[in-house]
This record gives C-alpha cells, sequence and structure tokens, in this order.
C-alpha cells in the first residue's frame, strides 16, 4: 500500500495499472484517506511513478523583485521623488533625450539618472557636467535592470532631495519589461528608423506602458514613416498610453515630454 | 534572454517554500505563463534545469500551463480571449479592454515527498 495516500493494496508497493498514453509528462490527482489531496507525476524516461504531497502556492514568480520595487517606491515617495523607467530598443535615442531632456528642465527641477548598459560607462560620460547626479550601472550578463539593482542606488547614491529619478534601462524591448523598478511612469521609446510596427512585435513594453515617445522626428521626411499607422499599432498593443512625438535633435516635441515630466514630479 | 533570471527567482522560490515546509524531495513544480507576461515557454523549459543543477530542485519536473488574455469589454461588456497585438473585443471590436488574465507568471503548486 502506498504510504502517503494509502491507495493499493497492504501487500504491494504499488499495483496501478497504467493504460493511458506517456506523450508528454504528466500528473495525475488522488485523495488520500486522511482528505488530503496526492498527486502522482509521470515521466517518459521514469515510467514508475512517485507520490507526492501537493502544496498550493498561487504566487508571482517575481514576488521577491515585485516586493523591492514596493519598497523602492515608497521610498521615493516618502522622499517626493518622481520615477521614470525608460526602455527602448539600443539606438533608439535614449541618451540623447536625456541630454536634451537636463538642458531643457528648469533650474529648480533637480534629477538624478542611472544608466544601465551591460558594459562601460560610456552612457554616463554623456550625460555628465550638466548639473545632474549621473551614475552608470553595469549588469553584465544580464539583460535587463531589477529592482535590487535600483535598491542599492537610493540613499547610497540617488539623494532624498532630488525631485525626478530617471532610469534608463538596457536597451531591449523584451526583458525590461517583466521587471517593476519601482517607478511611477514606464516610458517605452519607439524611433521612427525602428518601423511602425514594433508596438505589435513587442506587445508586452507597450501595453504595459504609460507614455510612448516616438523619437528622431526630424527624419521622417527621409523615411516612409506612417505615424497614423504607428499610432494604431500602439493602441492595438493594448496601450492606453499617452503618445508624444519629437525630435531631441530639433527640439521638436520636447516641450511636451518636459511638460509631462514636470505634471508627473510630485509637489510637496 | 530574461527567462534565466526568472527560472533562477523559481528555484529560489520554491527552496524557500520546499525548506519552510521541511520537504525532503521537490517531485514537480506547477508554473502558469500569461500571453501578456512575456514568458517564453521554451526558454523557461530549458534554463529551468540549468539553474536547478546541484540544487534541490535537481530533477524535479517542470509543468507549464499556457494562459490567454481574457478581457472584459468596457463597451459591450462582453468577454474576449484576444492575441497580444490585437487587443480588441471580438464582439464589437472596441479596444477599451480590462484585462482579466493574462498577464502573470505565477507558481502554482509544487509537489513534495
Amino acid at each position: 500500500m502506498c504510504i502517503d495516500c494509502g491507495c493499493g493494496d497492504a501487500a504491494t508497493t504499488h499495483d496501478h495499472k497504467h493504460d493511458h498514453d506517456h506523450t508528454r509528462d504528466h500528473g495525475h490527482t488522488h485523495c488520500g484517506p486522511d482528505g488530503k489531496e496526492y498527486r502522482h507525476t509521470h515521466d517518459n524516461d521514469q515510467p514508475e511513478h512517485t507520490h507526492g504531497r501537493k502544496i498550493k502556492v498561487e504566487q508571482d514568480v517575481l514576488s521577491k523583485n515585485n516586493e523591492i520595487a514596493i519598497e523602492n517606491r515608497q521610498w521615493l515617495d516618502k522622499h517626493h521623488i518622481t520615477a521614470l523607467n525608460l526602455m527602448s530598443s539600443p539606438g533608439a535615442g535614449k541618451t540623447t533625450l536625456l541630454e536634451k531632456t537636463l538642458e531643457r528642465l528648469p533650474q529648480d527641477c533637480t534629477v538624478a539618472i542611472l544608466v544601465g548598459d551591460q558594459e562601460t560607462d560610456l552612457d554616463a560620460q554623456r550625460l555628465q557636467g550638466r548639473g545632474s547626479m549621473v551614475k552608470q550601472i553595469n549588469t553584465y550578463r544580464s539583460c535587463h535592470l531589477d529592482a535590487a539593482m535600483i535598491s542599492r542606488e537610493l540613499e547610497a547614491y540617488v539623494d532624498a532631495h532630488i525631485n525626478i529619478l530617471l532610469i534608463e534601462n538596457i536597451g531591449n524591448l523584451v526583458c525590461p519589461a517583466s521587471f517593476d523598478l519601482g517607478e511611477h511612469s514606464r516610458v517605452a521609446i519607439l524611433s521612427v528608423t525602428e518601423g511602425e510596427d514594433k508596438p505589435v512585435k513587442y506587445p508586452v513594453l507597450f501595453n504595459g506602458a504609460d507614455v510612448v515617445l516616438i523619437t528622431k522626428t526630424d527624419l521622417i521626411p527621409h523615411l516612409d514613416w506612417d505615424m497614423e499607422k504607428c499610432r494604431s499599432y500602439i493602441r492595438k498593443s493594448g496601450s492606453r498610453a499617452r503618445i508624444i512625438e519629437l525630435s531631441a535633435r530639433s527640439g521638436e516635441g520636447m516641450d511636451a515630454w518636459i511638460d509631462y515630466l514636470q505634471t508627473t514630479k510630485r509637489h510637496d | 534572454m530574461h527567462e534565466m533570471s526568472l527560472a533562477q527567482a523559481l528555484v529560489d522560490q520554491v527552496s524557500e517554500l520546499a525548506e519552510k515546509d521541511g520537504s525532503q524531495k521537490i517531485l514537480s513544480v506547477d508554473v502558469s505563463i500569461g500571453a501578456l507576461c512575456g514568458v517564453m515557454r521554451e526558454s523557461l523549459e530549458f534554463c529551468f534545469p540549468v539553474v536547478a543543477r546541484g540544487t534541490a530542485l535537481e530533477g524535479t519536473l517542470l509543468h507549464v500551463t499556457e494562459v490567454p488574455l481574457k478581457a472584459e469589454c468596457g463597451d459591450c461588456r462582453r468577454i474576449s480571449y484576444p492575441e497580444p497585438f490585437e487587443v480588441s473585443c471580438s464582439h464589437c471590436g472596441s479596444m477599451n479592454l480590462m484585462l482579466l488574465e493574462g498577464k502573470d507568471f505565477k507558481l502554482i503548486s509544487l509537489e513534495v515527498e
């Protein structure tokens, strides 16, 4: 008899008849004499089965990351800091946008920037000397920033007296979308040289965005870019994000972005 | 490939739960991945045994259930199961949808000995 669920007769260890098809791994359930649910698992390579006790969990796999993200958000809220998580593919113009953003923000608006890249501090170097705190985070083998990487910088590096924290994520349209950093606004950036259909090819990022920036609009005369098509693809991804068209280079549309930063800024 | 980080998070989470429970062996782990949670099943299945090697989860079976998007229409109130690349109501075409399911990556249960 099975010691776990009491099935089978007393003389044998196991005598279940298994005439089902073992094309995939699977499990089935037995109710034990104690009323608890017990499962059997089967495996193609191991036709003999094992008995186990099932523990129900129903928990987000990223719950650890999410807990740290909540703590980050609490710290930011306590200090009246608004954090934005900027995500895009490599080369969409995140760093240029940040350079021009620092030039345009009013003097009384203080900013810290955390820039994520796998290697080098080239982006941090570009952003230095513009009156803001800038720190490079190198993720080396990782393709995204996570909440713990940001947590390490809060208080230790990010001054509690700033107004806005801008986080430039790793250039990648897939992985960063899954990790809450504790930001207040998720910014998806799409440049016009990438094609209008990016939002439906990478819907996770665009679906979760609070604002979508369509950048490098000064290049439109040289491309076959269809702005309405792009906007419709953004909506097809299920996104209700505000859409801002801009060119950091020419300055067109930058006012709307600066307004957005100012309005999301928390007032004491 | 962020599935490696996710597999690591899963292995850590399960190890912790099994240790708390005092289980000797973890036979299997059931997870669900939503269509819009950004996790690729094949990558996760590839990464899981790699990360599990040398831990309490070495040899543990991973069962993955894929959860499609489920949404309620804000206009006609009916339920749709849209594709992630076309999130519109299959009844009236509205894009005013509230996602009910399909955004989560969850650990559903584990089977221990």
